[in-house]
């Protein structure tokens, strides 16, 4: 019963506000309603205790990426007004998107058999995590870590040939 | 009904921590800050309202609750209505995973998570949200150039910050902040020695270090105090806010600023832990306290304005030590409560941080972020390399 409680707040606040960043007409209320989004899915990883992942959650997206993002828009030339409008163009691709994948999501629980045995909760630590990544997964954690190193490069790049 | 009793324990023990904020971190620091700011620049401070100035910060409070909420009329009103609980309720969340002593057998702490200091980083992290909404809400130049420098400064300094806390993760191999402080108890007459800012000289102080600057600039205190620079920002941020939500910015803050060194009293010195010292040497810190006392009183060092304060220190200096002398004589440990030298630590710290505010001049921006990237990080990051081959070598 509380269980079914606070995941149905918990999908309100990350639903809610979602539908808030793709209709805003004004670009930071957008931005700044990423915040409830990621804080909600946070609160979903907490009620599937992965502590570690919430925490990460909370200061990678919720504290990095968005006051990155508002400082991008804040920097634009003309951002930094609380008169700025923004239009979708985009809204038959990304309704045709959000649909096909819906109607996927859906075929993936029809398809189901329910109740699934339920599997033995992993043993979970911050210690197990790098281990992992440190073992099975270093291969995609070095990769992972070139993308981002190669994006920090070509934003310096960019940045370079403007000024 | 389990989770409405758990609901009901959050709600009372928020209630706690907040008004222990409300009191201890906003009206105490306050009024702590006039006070030092006032000896430091040969003042008195606040003196009239109540003895030696000490209701000065309630009858602020007072003022404050009455006056009228502007809401300048081209802000985005949602946003700036909202940004000062942001700072507020990120302010208020750190101090879950603070400890502040035990009592019996007892941790004095609202929860410990198994990932406490990654949740303290998180909490600290979402501060400069409401900060960024409160400058760009306002619609005032000023107010959107100290939310931009915020947003600056705080994404740089959160990376030697989290550096600091990862020092001390690797080496006691926790993430709770119980854990941490219970790896630091040492044994023997020396036992302060195993303190981390101690422990393994120097890394642990080269990690303190680093740690409590950035804490500094992440608090947003002079000699970083860029975001609300007063001579060149007007108020920075917050220059459009009045009455409630002007002090909910300066809560925030506080609450922020005492979070930092309670973290940095429970990583590095200890905790709620006693400095466990040879009887003998509280003997000599007594004696040396009624000295010092004795040549301020004798010389002409007692024209001076600051010689009240710095008599009733040292008198309390002189009163542990010689508690202490007789308690470890005796074999008690501990022989003060846990949380008195929880509360001491912190305080001191807190008395640095106001000391850095009131006698360095703040930094130009670029200085400012050119420090973080390119000696803070490096320090830090060779500072984690060699303790961890340090380890590596020692198992």
């Amino acid at each position: 019963m509380g269980e079914l409680a606070a995941f149905t707040i918990l999908a309100l606040v990350t639903l809610i506000p979602a539908v808030v960043v793709v209709t805003s007409k004004n670009i930071v209320r957008s931005a700044l309603s990423l915040i409830p989004t990621f804080l909600g899915v946070t609160g979903i990883y907490i009620m599937l205790s992965a502590e570690f992942v919430a925490g990460i959650q909370v200061l990678i997206y919720a504290g990095a990426i968005t006051v990155l993002i508002l400082f991008v828009i804040m920097l634009t030339e003309g951002g930094s007004g609380v008169r700025v409008r923004q239009v979708n163009e985009q809204v038959p691709l990304g309704a045709t998107a959000a649909v096909w994948l819906g109607f996927l999501i859906l075929l993936v629980i029809f398809r189901t058999p329910w109740p699934a045995a339920p599997a033995a909760q992993p043993q979970y630590s911050a210690a197990t995590i790098g281990n992992a990544f440190l073992t099975d997964y270093v291969l995609v954690f070095e990769a992972t870590s070139l993308v981002l190193l190669v994006s920090l490069i070509g934003a310096i790049i960019i940045a370079r040939r403007e000024a | 009904m389990d989770w409405l009793i758990e609901i009901l324990k959050a709600i009372g023990l928020a209630l706690v921590v907040f008004t222990y904020l409300a009191v201890v971190g906003a009206m105490l620091g306050v009024y702590m800050e006039r006070k030092i700011s006032g000896w430091i620049q040969a003042r008195l401070g606040p003196k009239h309202v109540g003895p030696q100035g000490l209701l000065q910060t309630i009858a602020d409070t007072v003022k404050l609750l009455q006056k009228e909420h502007i809401t300048p009329r081209n802000a985005d009103a949602a946003i700036f209505n909202t940004a000062p609980i942001i700072v507020a309720v990120a302010g208020l969340l750190d101090w879950i995973v603070i400890p502040f002593g035990k009592l019996g057998d007892r941790v004095l702490v609202v929860r410990d998570l198994n990932i406490g200091v990654l949740y303290f980083a998180a909490m600290a992290s979402l501060t400069v949200v409401g900060i960024l909404a409160g400058g760009w809400s306002s619609n005032n130049k000023y107010a959107l150039l100290g939310g931009l420098r915020s947003a600056s400064q705080m994404i740089s300094y959160e990376i030697p910050l989290a550096l600091g806390i990862l020092w001390v993760a690797m080496v006691t191999g926790t993430l709770s902040t119980v854990g941490i402080v219970e790896a630091q108890v040492g044994s023997g007459s020396w036992a302060v020695l195993d303190w981390f800012v101690f422990q393994w000289f120097p890394f642990g102080f080269i990690a303190f270090l680093i740690f409590l600057v950035a804490a500094t600039a992440e608090v947003n205190r002079v000699p970083f105090d860029l975001p609300e620079a007063e001579s060149e920002l007007v108020a920075g941020y917050f220059a459009e806010y009045t009455g409630m939500r002007f002090a909910l910015f300066q809560l925030g803050e506080y609450a922020e600023a005492f979070a930092m060194a309670a973290l940095a009293t429970i990583m590095f010195l200890g905790g709620w832990l006693e400095p466990g010292l040879p009887a003998i040497l509280w003997l000599f810190l007594a004696i040396g306290a009624v000295a010092a006392a004795a040549f301020i009183m004798f010389s002409g060092a007692r024209q001076s304005l600051v010689v009240r304060p710095i008599l009733i220190l040292s008198l309390i200096t002189a009163a542990v030590g010689v508690i202490m002398f007789f308690g470890v004589n005796a074999g008690r440990s501990p022989v003060l409560p846990s949380p008195v030298w929880f509360l001491v630590k912190m305080f001191a710290l807190v008395f640095f941080l106001m000391w850095m505010r009131w006698t360095y001049p703040r930094l130009r921006l670029d200085q400012l972020l050119g420090f973080s990237w390119k000696a803070l990080l490096p320090v830090g990051l060779v500072n984690l390399l060699i303790t961890a081959l340090y380890m590596l070598v020692r198992r």
